[in-house]
This record gives C-alpha cells, sequence and structure tokens, in this order.
C-alpha cells in the first residue's frame, strides 16, 4: 500500500512489512515501531534482535506435552513432584500460563496445538489427539481434564475427546463452569479460573 | 435498501473468525438483509457482554452501528442458543453443515427470507433428531429450491420425457434427472435407483411433517447423500468443508461400534 506509491528508504519499507505480519499489528503501528528502532542506539537494536533469535534458537515444543519449552521435556514433564495421574488439555501453550498463576493445579498438561473447526476444515488429524491417546496408553493417568475455551469449537473438541477417552476407563472431566461462554481461556482471570478447577465436572 | 446508522435485527450466527487480540468478525445471516460480516469488539474475552449471544448456531437480537468496512455489533440478546444442538456432537456437526451450505451459496446483502426461515426452522428439528441424515438432505433440497438451483426430477432434463420407475441417472451439469436413453449418453452421469428419485421427489415437494415420516435404510440413505454431494460439488465447484468432519466422526462412531462387538465381556 503506502510503500509502493511513497518512496521510503527499502530497509525501513521492509522493517515495516515485517512488522505488520504480526497479530494485532496494524500498518500505522508498524510504521510507528520501524521509526522508533530507527532513533533506537545500535546496541539497543542488536539486543532486541538477538532476544528474538535467541528465543527461536533455544524454545521448541516438549516431545511430551508439546507445550512451548527451552529443554525437552519441559520442566512441567520432568517435575516428579507434579501428579502424573492427571493430564489436563489445552488448546495452546498460552493457556497454561493463567492455570500455573493460580498454583491450584498440580497436575500435567496436554496440548492440542488448535482446535476442532469443521467449517474451516482442521479435523482431529491436524491437532496432538493421537500423541495424547498414547500418553493415556501407560495406564498411570486416571483422569483428563477438558480445559479447551468454552465456546463451540472448544465444546466440540471436547466432546469429540470424551468419547474418545471415556472407553479407555479414564475419568474425564470439563473444566469449563464459571467460565462465561463464548470467552478465551487465555483472557479468564485467576478467581473464575480457581473455581473452574475445584468444580470441575463429570464430561 | 439503505440501513440506518444504527439497526437492530434478528440473525442466526453462521460463522465467526478472530481479529485482532480479542475481536471477532462475524458472519450472520438476517431476514431482511441477507448474510451480513460485522465486528464484534472485545467479544473474545470473558467478561464481554457480546460473548456468548454471538456464537456459531445462536438465533439473537442484534443491534449495528454502520463502520466503514464493516458493521459494528454494539448490543447483544440471545432468542434462542439451541442447547440440545450444542450438547451433542452429532448435532453440533449437522448444524455447523447447515450453516456453511448457506454461508457458501449465499451473497453478502442479497436478502431472502425463506432461507433464514429455512435455517431456522432446520435448527429445531436437528434439536429433537436422533438421526438428522435426512433433516439435511431436506434442508439441502429445500435451500437449493431458494437459490433457483431446483434439480429437475420430473421429467429427463434432456429430452423432457416424463421419467420412468426404473433406474435412470442424476446429472449435476444439466442439475436433474436423466432417462436411461440420455443417461448413457452423458459420462459424468451417476444411476439414480427408482427409490431414491421417489425419496428425492417426496422431500422435494412437500412440509416438513410429511416428509420426516419417510423411513429410509442406510443404503438408500447413502446413495442420497452421494447424489446431493455431488450436486453440491458441481455447484460450489469445491467441496463443503465439514462434510470431512462428518465422514470422520462416522468413521468412528462405527470403528466404536465394531470395537464393542468383537470385545469379550
Ligand atoms: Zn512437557
Ligand atoms: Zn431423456
Amino acid at each position: 500500500m503506502g510503500a509502493d506509491s511513497i518512496p521510503i528508504a527499502e530497509p525501513i519499507a521492509r522493517l515495516i512489512a515485517e512488522f505488520n505480519k504480526l497479530p494485532g499489528i496494524g500498518p500505522k503501528t508498524a510504521q510507528r515501531l520501524t521509526y522508533y528502532l530507527l532513533r533506537v542506539s545500535n546496541e539497543g537494536a542488536k539486543t532486541l534482535a538477538e532476544a528474538i533469535l535467541a528465543m527461536k534458537e533455544k524454545v521448541s515444543l516438549c516431545s511430551i506435552c508439546f507445550n512451548i519449552a527451552d529443554s525437552d521435556p519441559c520442566l512441567i514433564c520432568r517435575n516428579e513432584e507434579r501428579d502424573q495421574t492427571k493430564i489436563c488439555v489445552v488448546e495452546e501453550p498460552l493457556d497454561i500460563i493463567p492455570l500455573e498463576r493460580t498454583k491450584k493445579y498440580k497436575g500435567l498438561y496436554h496440548v492440542l496445538h488448535g482446535v476442532i473447526t469443521p467449517t474451516e476444515g482442521v479435523g482431529p488429524d491436524k491437532l496432538k489427539i493421537k500423541e495424547l491417546l498414547h500418553r493415556l496408553q501407560g495406564g498411570l493417568v486416571t483422569e483428563v481434564i477438558l480445559a479447551t475455551n468454552p465456546n463451540l469449537e472448544g465444546e466440540t473438541t471436547a466432546m469429540y475427546l470424551q468419547q474418545l477417552i471415556s472407553p479407555l476407563g479414564i475419568k474425564v472431566t470439563r473444566l469449563a463452569r464459571g467460565l462465561p461462554f463464548g470467552g478465551d481461556l487465555e483472557y479468564a482471570d485467576d478467581i473464575t479460573l480457581t473455581r473452574a478447577l475445584e468444580e470441575r465436572r463429570e464430561a | 435498501m439503505t440501513t440506518p446508522r444504527v439497526y437492530k435485527t434478528e440473525a442466526i450466527i453462521l460463522k465467526r473468525i478472530n481479529l485482532g487480540e480479542a475481536d471477532r468478525i462475524m458472519t450472520l445471516y438476517t431476514p431482511q438483509l441477507g448474510k451480513i460480516k460485522a465486528i464484534a469488539k472485545g467479544a473474545r474475552r470473558p467478561g464481554s457482554k457480546l460473548g456468548g449471544h454471538i456464537e456459531p448456531l445462536t438465533h439473537s437480537l442484534i443491534m449495528l452501528a454502520r463502520g466503514r468496512n464493516f458493521d459494528i455489533i454494539t448490543q447483544t440478546q440471545t432468542i434462542n442458543s439451541f442447547l440440545p444442538l450444542r450438547n451433542d456432537l452429532w448435532r453440533t456437526t449437522w448444524g455447523l453443515y447447515a450453516c456453511e451450505l448457506v454461508d457458501s451459496f449465499t451473497e453478502e446483502r442479497l436478502a431472502n427470507r425463506p432461507i433464514f426461515d429455512l435455517l431456522l426452522n432446520t435448527f429445531n428439528w436437528l434439536c429433537e433428531a436422533n438421526n438428522g441424515e435426512n433433516i439435511l438432505r431436506y434442508f439441502e433440497l429445500h435451500l437449493l429450491n431458494y437459490l433457483g438451483y431446483r434439480p429437475q426430477l420430473r421429467q429427463c432434463v434432456t429430452c423432457n420425457s416424463p421419467l420412468q420407475p426404473i433406474p435412470n441417472f442424476f446429472s449435476p451439469h444439466q442439475g436433474g434427472v436423466l432417462c436411461p436413453n440420455c443417461g448413457l449418453q452423458e459420462p459424468v452421469a451417476r444411476p439414480l435407483s427408482v427409490n431414491a428419485l421417489k425419496v428425492l421427489r417426496l422431500w422435494q415437494n412437500s412440509d416438513y411433517t410429511t416428509a420426516r415420516r419417510i423411513r429410509i435404510n442406510p443404503q438408500l440413505a447413502s446413495e442420497i447423500e452421494q447424489v446431493m454431494r455431488e450436486y453440491i460439488r458441481y455447484l460450489l465447484e469445491r467441496e463443503v468443508k465439514s462434510t470431512a468432519w462428518l465422514d470422520k466422526l462416522r468413521q468412528e462412531t462405527q470403528r466404536i461400534v465394531v470395537d464393542n462387538l468383537t470385545k469379550p465381556n
């Protein structure tokens, strides 16, 4: 758009374009960030660039729970003090943060990396569901807590998982209570989440 | 019709996609304006007043303010949240399929009141259904009718001769049934059994109360589904996305049934 019609130095246009790709950042904000960085010291710019590279190099997915981690297995999966009989299933890595903040949950996690969205063609094969079922085979897990978002796709995914897991003789509970329908777990407050954890019901 | 700066409408929520941090772009089907897209600001935050009222498969009353690119949802109130649809994996799937079909076939801001009524009725019927497949076929036939794609089931689409109660052919390209003579010359036509033609005709020409009384065996149901799927695929020039999930669910449920049968007690 603007970068084509107005002559902007190529390196600046390039950075604006890169910022523009980030979630929640429109063309205006992309420009503002770029011109801010233009005024930053070389040292400051280097620190930012290195932080991005280090994050990409040192962080990967835990091969057990698929959370984002700087070690494999991740800190939670390696911690033997955590309750190995419970697995809490979430949609995205970000959903773990509010649950950990409550300090009420001591079990393990499993990140699906998405949610069943029939009208977008996202089925169970595109999520880490096979991997979850694999974890349940050891016989150690006695409860699976479904903490997908309380909206249509989250409920669909939860109902589907319940149908798959219940026949294995494992208790399946749902975290939805207290969470308003249609919201995202990522934004839930501590009190609501703690109550949702304590009052989880059998799915 | 020009819409005022602020307006109120009934709507069925067809679809939503996330936008930015916490917003959503909603696709709504309304009685007077047809399909519209609107933004729900902050709808993904749990405290949002908009949240639950604008989930797909909901019938809501919606206040909108005219915006530059999209209109903005300012207030919502649920008329019917169709809980029996939502609380069952199969019914949710059937409902979403109906929504996707309406979304795929309609243009924005092109009113078609019968489609609104049909979709709303279909949700109600699905709420009470143990098997929604026949309801979906009834829905498809009537939706296509309201869109101007009513399949010709009375006479041969090529030679116009009345169809006989013998195996005929169905041609998605020509939008109807072909007699055996014409059908054999049309390479993309598929065979159509006598019973499938009978049931299709009856569903096309009767109201739901009559249509629901028909009981058909799984084999016939599957044949009719394939006919409709091919016709719809031809019209849309693509697959309906939620059919993949429908097929997957069917496959897995069959597997579970088979597992139970083979498991020693
Ligand atoms: Zn892990
Ligand atoms: Zn003919």
